[in-house]
């Protein structure tokens, strides 16, 4: 080692570098977080974790740093059903003919 | 349904300022773009923890050291809600992290320039992070769902940033007549480069014209960049300190402060590698994930065993 120590003689960093072994992916878990108690459970974002335990202390570092929260759930996001865009109209749709659903189609005592 | 007509209905849902979701169709470039911002905006904030890291062991006092710890950890939450919030486009974090680290992604390149004084990480929490929460309050309003949501999280959290920057800047130039001088060192050498986060001017920006059309932007990044000058000047002179611009003025009539023009020539060199810390940043990110392989290793082997 010269006299400039370790520094002198690091070789220069690439700015671009072949990278080797692909990288293992651990499962993707949605993220639920309540805000006060009481309140819904609301979808926050996700983390990977190998198991619930690691995605649960994943998900306390990255979407409970500040309060208030009082209760997080995760889930593997592979065990979600949810609707497609093109399901939606036919499963979801309000349906105009069903009005009878809702308070204003009755007459109350001032009508 | 042909591709002519998909586009159609889906300009239509923007315009009327519905919010795109995962599963609704998209054009293809419109995903691309998105997933460019927004692995672009990720490795922004990971690498943004490096040059305050610097700082962290030493910090003046333990308050200025909480701060800079929070505000660092910070930086790393919003990496991830933003890769989480890409990974809803149908790419893997691991493949953006790797383009990362193989030095093919690119990230903003105000990280490439050096902390040198503890007045930096005053300039930063002021300049830097006032630039970026600019940007991040227009992209709160994003047509892309997921991106939007990000941003609210990340902009409730970095209240905070902007305003312990400033407040390290107005210790520094209410002090003694070393850190004043300091202060505005600090102040000189990241202006310009903190101007130039906003990116190229706009008749020289390729993606404008689509991200404004497609509801991803809602201003261009001279109007930001306008909108952060209107800000910073009064705060300046508040502290007081100068800004390191001899051309600057206010205009009357528009009622706007005009800068002096800007070097596009270092934005592009350091953009294209050429800045006095690219490849340190480089090595640190490469170093810090091959440090970290055995921990993904035994947690992965853990969960492996447990399944």
């Amino acid at each position: 080692m010269g006299a400039r120590g370790r520094r002198g003689v690091r070789r220069k960093t690439a700015l671009k570098a072949k990278r080797s072994a692909p990288r293992a992916e651990s499962p993707l878990w949605e993220v639920f977080v309540q805000e006060k108690t009481g309140a819904p459970h609301e979808h926050a974002g996700s983390v990977h974790a190998p198991d619930a335990e690691l995605a649960l202390q994943n998900a306390r570092d990255a979407y409970a740093r500040r309060g208030p929260v009082t209760s997080l759930w995760v889930v593997e996001a592979r065990h979600i059903s949810a609707t497609t865009p093109e399901d939606s109209p036919f499963l979801l749709g309000p349906g105009p003919e069903k009005l009878y659903r809702h308070p204003r189609f009755y007459k109350g005592a001032k009508e | 349904m042909t591709n002519a007509e998909r586009e159609r209905r889906f300009q239509a849902r923007i315009d009327a300022g519905e919010k795109i979701e995962p599963k609704d169709w998209m054009p293809e470039s419109y995903r691309r773009q998105l997933v460019r911002m927004m692995s672009q905006h990720a490795h922004s904030e990971i690498v943004g923890q490096l040059p305050e890291g610097n700082w962290i062991t030493r910090a003046p006092s333990l308050r200025r050291k909480l701060g800079l710890l929070a505000k660092v950890q910070d930086e790393a939450g919003h990496g991830l809600y933003l890769y989480a919030a890409a990974e809803t486009l149908g790419v893997s974090r691991e493949d953006l992290v790797e383009a990362l680290l193989e030095g093919s992604a690119k990230y903003s390149s105000i990280f490439n320039y050096p902390t040198l004084t503890w007045a930096d990480i005053g300039a930063i929490g002021w300049l830097v992070d006032g630039a970026a929460i600019l940007n991040q309050t227009m992209l709160t309003k994003c047509s892309y769902g997921p991106y939007a949501r990000a941003m609210v999280r990340i902009c409730k959290e970095e209240r905070f940033h902007e305003r312990q920057g400033y407040e390290i800047m107005r210790a520094l130039a209410q002090g003694a007549p070393a850190q004043r001088a300091m202060a505005q060192d600090a102040l000189d050498r990241w202006w310009w480069p903190t101007l130039m986060m906003f990116g190229p001017p706009d008749e020289a920006s390729v993606h404008n014209d689509a991200l404004m059309a497609w509801g991803v932007k809602q201003k261009s990044n001279d109007e930001l960049r306008q909108w952060f000058v209107d800000l910073a000047v009064p705060q300046a002179h508040a502290l007081p300190l100068a800004i390191p611009d001899p051309a600057l003025r206010y205009d009357e009539a528009t009622s706007h402060w005009v800068t002096g023009p800007i070097d596009w020539d270092e934005f592009w060199r350091v953009v294209r590698g050429g800045g006095i810390c690219n490849r340190d940043r480089l090595r640190a990110r490469r170093e810090a994930d091959e440090e970290g392989r055995w921990v993904r290793e035994a947690a992965e082997a853990y969960g492996e065993k447990r399944r």
